[in-house]
């Protein structure tokens, strides 16, 4: 009984400490949570109001007394501005992987689970999908319902399944001939069950992993969509709309594209660090 | 007595680029209710696919090409699938050799194996959980209560072997299936495990089919053997009689390349050669070329399986089994294969 005690503490004493020794995981989510509080807080740690205008301290330059990163050309406050976009931004490439997400995972169980002529349907319309460039589906899409979050959804949604689909149905093409799904299987227990309560947890972490460099991929697009004027409309503040503003001042005000390229910059590089500490926490199994 | 589960010549085919390969040819066999039997031959023999095709569960490409499966009496083999997997798996359960793999790692053990009871039985969460707890203490596992939380990488090899026939049991089942159950474990957890199996079993009055590569361990636990080569039964009968007067030479080399402590010491018999390549045809014995007292007329016909005893328990498919009074013990000092003491393995092989 000692014996078995003691063998349960080291197994308690090895998660700790595989726990503590995730660098990019703390790292990363440390990084994620000062953002998304920063986004949370704007109100308190800026009394500007994004979208009011003031030509005359327009394009003050950072540092200046009250406006810490300055203004830009219509006077509004770049740092007000920053935080307020980062609540667009990341609400937006946080939910619009939601759905692909859900979407893709499902159809992926499907169609690695059933396979036949079900897996050759859905893996042709992943080509069709796939043949196109990401963007031009998403602009054509956004373009088709008119620019707005909604439409964003919808074309990521509608591009961005795929890949979810493809890791998933890889996935579970190895899972389905391990014991424990045969096991499962000889066991009666109904089909949607062995999917979703044996497969799904087996198979998703890829798929999490994923996801994870697919939200800065999404928030990316946002920014794309935004300096073609097709994302969130103007006034609202979002990092797109504010480095093609600042495109224009680039020889002059430079830090005013410069800015909100950086915080694209950094919630990517949190976001992967977050990816690359859940593949050392959880391996590849 | 109706027999619990009866398969009667049973074809399993397997499609593949360079023709079809014809994994189980024929094979029959019977389990009554509480009866343990045991099923052995080598890799490749079929043993475990003939297991699979029992379940309705062959994997991808292979299919059920003939013969029928009958269970109490009812033949399940023309049924729709759903019926016919529902029947099967109200009556039969599995349990696999490895069972880190054949447990859902990222479920806790408990609940993999309350999960049947709640989920297709319909109990409530606290009647499955405390059936759960009740197998685990059933088939020996300590503190179930705490190891009810345990995920399958935190227990030990025998702790988990236990688990998959706390799972198999689970779903209450009138016979059990088990792959190489303790292959995957050492001496003395196998003796310990096939204890469990044995007691659970007599208990409930619950048959087996015992597959096995090694005849000591079948001999322990099952009543009457079943030994396979090349996708057929090529001898069945009493455990005890197979022991003593096996008639087919192929189960007569298997005897005596087990180590026996209480024997002179003696040179260990290896068969030389390797199983037939099955996407061919097989002209008469399938065991023919590897044999030391095959006939001309062997490599003509495949024999088949012929009674040995007058009540027709103990069959053979050996064309000449009246011979085996004057089987040596085997020995090939000439043959390529043959490796002397001390000789490189690499040498031996060319």
């Amino acid at each position: 009984m000692t014996a078995v005690t003691a063998q349960g503490a080291s197994v308690e004493r090895m998660r700790v400490r595989r726990r503590q020794r995730n660098v990019p995981l703390v790292a990363g989510l440390t990084l994620l949570l000062l953002i998304v509080l920063a986004a949370i807080c704007a109100p308190l740690l800026t009394h500007w109001d994004p979208i009011q205008q003031d030509l005359v301290n327009a394009r003050a330059t950072p540092g200046t007394p009250g406006h810490l990163l300055g203004t830009d050309a219509l006077g509004r406050d770049v740092l007000s501005r920053l935080l307020y976009g980062a609540r667009v931004d990341l609400r937006v490439g946080f939910l619009a992987v939601i759905s692909p997400f859900i979407i893709g995972t499902v159809l992926g169980l499907i169609s690695g689970w059933f396979g036949g002529w079900l897996d050759m349907v859905i893996m042709r319309i992943v080509d069709v999908v796939v043949a196109f460039p990401f963007f031009v589906l998403v602009i054509a899409i956004v373009f088709a319902l008119g620019a707005g979050t909604g439409s964003v959804y919808v074309a990521i949604t509608v591009v961005g399944w795929v890949a979810y689909c493809r890791i998933v149905r890889g996935e579970v093409l190895v899972a389905k001939e391990q014991e424990y799904a045969l096991a499962a299987r000889a066991s009666g227990l109904p089909t949607w069950r062995i999917l979703f309560r044996h497969l799904l947890p087996n198979v998703v972490l890829q798929a999490v992993i994923y996801s994870m460099s697919d939200i800065v991929l999404t928030i990316l697009a946002l920014v794309t969509l935004g300096y073609l004027g097709l994302g969130v409309p103007p006034p609202t503040p979002d990092w797109g709309s504010m480095i093609s503003d600042g495109q224009q001042f680039l020889l002059t005000q430079w830090y005013l594209a410069t800015i909100p390229g950086v915080a694209v910059v950094i919630t990517g590089l949190a976001l992967a660090l977050v990816a690359d500490g859940l593949v050392e926490r959880f391996g590849r199994r | 007595m109706t027999p619990l589960m009866e398969v009667r010549d049973l074809q399993v085919e397997i499609p593949l680029p360079h023709g079809n390969l014809r994994a189980i040819r024929g094979v029959s066999l019977t389990v009554d209710p509480g009866e343990a039997i045991g099923v052995v031959g080598e890799s490749g023999s079929g043993k475990s696919i003939t297991l699979r095709a029992l379940l309705g569960l062959l994997p991808q490409p292979a299919k059920v090409t003939g013969g029928s499966i009958l269970l109490d009496g009812v033949d399940v083999t023309g049924m729709p699938t759903a019926r016919r997997q529902r029947l099967l798996t109200d009556a039969v359960s599995m349990v696999f050799q490895d069972s880190l793999t054949a447990l859902n790692p990222v479920m806790r053990v408990g609940e993999q194996i309350a999960e049947v009871p709640r989920r297709k039985l319909g109990m409530s969460r606290t009647a499955a959980h405390s059936r759960a707890v009740d197998l685990m203490e059933q088939v020996g596992i300590p503190d179930p209560e705490r190891r009810y939380r345990a995920y399958p990488h935190e227990l030990s090899g025998g702790m988990r072997q236990r688990i998959c026939i706390a799972i198999a049991l689970s779903t209450d089942p009138r016979l059990i299936l088990a792959d190489e159950p303790t292959t995957a474990l050492d001496v003395t957890i196998q003796a310990q495990v096939l204890k469990v199996i044995e007691t659970l079993r007599r208990e409930r009055q619950l048959g087996l089919i015992f597959v096995s590569h090694d005849l000591a361990v079948v001999s322990q636990t099952c009543s009457r053997v079943y030994v396979m080569y090349a996708g057929r039964v090529v001898e069945s009968g009493d455990i005890g009689t197979m022991l003593r007067d096996s008639r087919h030479p192929y189960t007569y080399a298997l005897l005596r390349s087990v180590p026996d402590p209480d024997a002179p010491v003696h040179r260990l018999i290896t068969i030389p050669g390797q199983p037939p390549d099955l996407t061919a045809a097989v002209d008469g014995c399938s065991f023919a070329p590897r044999c030391p007292f095959a006939a001309a007329e062997c490599t003509v016909q495949d024999p088949p399986l012929v009674p040995v005893r007058y009540d027709h328990t103990h069959v053979t498919a050996c064309l000449r089994w009246e011979t085996a009074e004057h089987w040596p013990q085997w020995s090939h000092p000439t043959e390529p294969n043959h490796i002397e003491p001390g000789q490189p393995l690499s040498e031996a092989k060319s």
